[in-house]
């Protein structure tokens, strides 16, 4: 007998305790009354139910196998205060345009996690269910953190404003590259690079997210060529500069290690990877604070799980929960490089990192208001085949407070690396002073470009080489809701 | 060496006209401009000499530009640069911050390296202006931002 499967809808079969199986929705998980208190942390679940499923009785399924459910009924749940554990789907809508999907929002009582540990947040709301037979597909759109629950967390070690002061740049987004080839480099062939991207005139330069201790190239070598490197950039233009040494390692005893060389070394900035977990994130985040270093984090691995519209989680609470646990950089999405990313959809990510409070905005994805009181924002980073003749909309696009990273549109500069540096940093500041000028310098962009490019050579070549490269594919992952235009 | 510290020190210096027109920018933004100036440009002086009080009260980007000019002359020899400071909550910094005027001559920095043990360097970045007193520096000439 599986009561999932139900064509006349869900009928009460048999008492609440009686041995043996029950519907989720008949057993509390299913609260269409139910008033989310301010403390719950709520979730917007898309849902895809197997063929015969009734909705309802998914989105009661996936509130009871993520909170105190298990398959069958137990008679242990009558020696607890069993309804205030219970997570309640309280509201369940179709999908437009998508018959099979529908969002459910289920609310979870507070009480049901640890302060301070994602690991936990997250075993609980997508440990069990995502496997869950009864559904086709799950995805975890979006979920609302109570401030209740934010005051658990740390947040970022430093955020955007102490960045912001710390490195003395001010007014305009902050320039990277990533080190490239990615690999294979030696050590001091790896910190030329470094070197030369920084004195032509980026902020940062940074280790790639494979980049850890390989036999071409060991971490300690690749600290010192690089600290070498970003010293010497210092002394030639009179400020501060930085490279992302990149700690991540097989195991915690090793990465705190190889951050406190970086510390040691005078290093503004180390780096780790998604790919080392909540709980290692959150403690190099609590190492960050503590030493006074700059955290970074690449958002290596998450592609296999936030891209897929019908399955995973989003991306846009991924970034809730990496300001939660602390990061002072994470990669956000380019829109026009050569990565996955919607305008809208990476609006609502950049808008979780960076806003004290977030409305709700379905054009955004956005599903919930979040509060975040004061917790400080995360720059976020936008990397991956974008070039300087995109300034303009890199500026509309992602704003001002957001690294810009010119990997390959730095070291692949016919003139060299120092010269890509410089080609960006020219048709970033001429695109603000233009936007401060009040110019519509979206529009006029290749103008304001092209007129810097005649006393810039290093520009005029950067916009004559990658003048013809855009990634334009559609995005698999975008909003159900679009703006309907207006003809006014 | 050029001292690229500050938002356009990548561009041509900026002309009277268009740093009216960045003053401007901050006004409607209302953001009260201070201007400061330093004959130490190391990258770690974080407190710049204050050319006077910040101007919470003047919004007349012309009357601001007249500041400017003033300072100019008043700190000839010196770095100047003028701020922007936004006290919105969850920002309260400085929202703008460019380099108006700069000695004609920047001797730049030397970069002193300590070797210690297992191939470590101890960096530090030293001012050669810094060397003479303050008030000693840069008496060489000077290069108004819109020369």
């Amino acid at each position: 007998m599986n009561t999932l499967i139900s064509d006349e809808g869900i009928k009460p079969q048999k008492g609440r305790w009686e041995s043996g199986i029950t519907p989720y929705a008949e057993m509390g998980y299913w609260d269409p009354d139910y008033a989310p208190k301010d403390t719950d942390v709520l979730c917007a679940f898309r849902i895809t139910p197997q063929e015969g499923v009734d909705p309802v009785e998914a989105a009661a399924a996936v509130a009871g196998e993520s909170s105190t459910a298990t398959w069958t009924v137990v008679w242990t749940d009558r020696l607890t205060a069993h309804e205030h554990y219970q997570a309640k789907a309280y509201r369940l809508d179709p999908v437009p345009g998508n018959p099979e999907q529908f969002i459910a929002l289920i609310a979870y009582d507070l009480d049901l996690f640890e302060e301070g540990s994602i690991a936990n947040l997250t075993s609980s709301i997508i440990g069990n269910v995502f496997g869950f037979k009864a559904l086709r597909a799950l995805r975890l759109e979006d979920m609302r953190i109570p401030v209740a629950y934010v005051k658990t967390f740390q947040g970022p070690p430093h955020g955007i404003v102490m960045e912001r002061e710390y490195l003395n740049k001010f007014g305009r987004p902050l320039l990277g590259a990533t080190t490239k080839p990615k690999l294979g480099l030696s050590a001091r062939n790896y910190g030329r690079v470094v070197f030369e991207a920084l004195r032509g005139g980026l902020d940062f330069t940074k280790d790639d997210e494979n980049i850890n201790s390989q036999p071409f190239m060991r971490w300690r070598d690749r600290y010192l060529f690089c600290m070498e490197a970003v010293n010497r950039a210092q002394a030639e233009t009179g400020e501060i500069k930085g490279h992302y040494l990149n700690v991540t390692a097989g195991d915690m005893e090793a990465m705190y290690e190889r951050a406190e060389f970086a510390k040691e070394l005078g290093s503004a900035i180390v780096m780790i990877d998604l790919t080392v977990g909540y709980t290692a994130m959150t403690s190099m985040s609590k190492w960050a604070r503590k030493n006074g270093v700059l955290l970074h984090l690449h958002r290596a691995g998450h592609g296999t799980f936030t891209r897929q519209k019908s399955h995973g989680v989003s991306f846009r609470v991924l970034a809730k929960w990496v300001r939660l646990l602390g990061v002072d950089h994470v990669h956000a999405g380019t829109v026009v490089g050569k990565l996955e990313g919607d305008p809208n959809t990476t609006a609502g990510y950049y808008d979780i990192l960076r806003e004290s409070f977030v409305p709700a905005n379905p054009l955004h994805g956005l599903y919930f208001d979040q509060d975040w009181s004061s917790l400080a924002p995360v720059m976020p980073v936008a990397s991956g085949g974008i070039h300087a003749g995109q300034m303009h909309q890199l500026l509309h696009l992602l704003g001002e407070d957001v690294v810009l990273q010119f990997g390959g549109g730095t070291i692949g500069h016919p003139d060299g690396v120092a010269a890509g540096a410089t080609a960006n940093r020219v048709a970033l500041e001429a695109i603000v002073l233009a936007r401060n000028e009040g110019r519509d310098y979206l529009n006029e962009g290749p103008d304001i470009l092209r007129d810097a490019a005649r006393w810039c050579s290093p520009l005029a070549k950067a916009l004559d080489i990658w003048k013809d490269v855009t990634f334009d594919y559609t995005s698999t992952d975008t909003p159900d809701v679009v703006s309907t235009p207006s003809y006014s | 060496m050029h001292l690229t510290q500050g938002t356009f020190s990548y561009l041509p210096p900026l002309t009277d006209e268009q740093i009216v027109k960045q003053i401007q920018y901050a006004v409607d933004n209302g953001w009260p401009i201070s201007i400061e100036y330093t004959d130490d440009p190391h990258p770690r002086n974080s407190y710049w000499e204050m050319h006077g009080l910040p101007m919470f009260d003047l919004r007349d980007a012309a009357a601001i530009m007249q500041e400017v000019r003033r300072a100019r002359e008043e700190h000839a020899n010196d770095y100047v640069k003028v701020n922007a400071y936004d006290a919105r909550l969850g920002r309260q910094t400085t929202a703008l911050s460019f380099i108006v005027q700069r000695p004609g001559h920047e001797p730049g920095f030397h970069l002193d390296r300590q070797e210690r043990s297992d191939r470590r360097i101890a960096y530090t970045l030293h001012s050669y202006a810094a060397e003479r007193p303050h008030g000693e520096r840069y008496r060489n000439g000077v290069s108004k931002a819109a020369d």
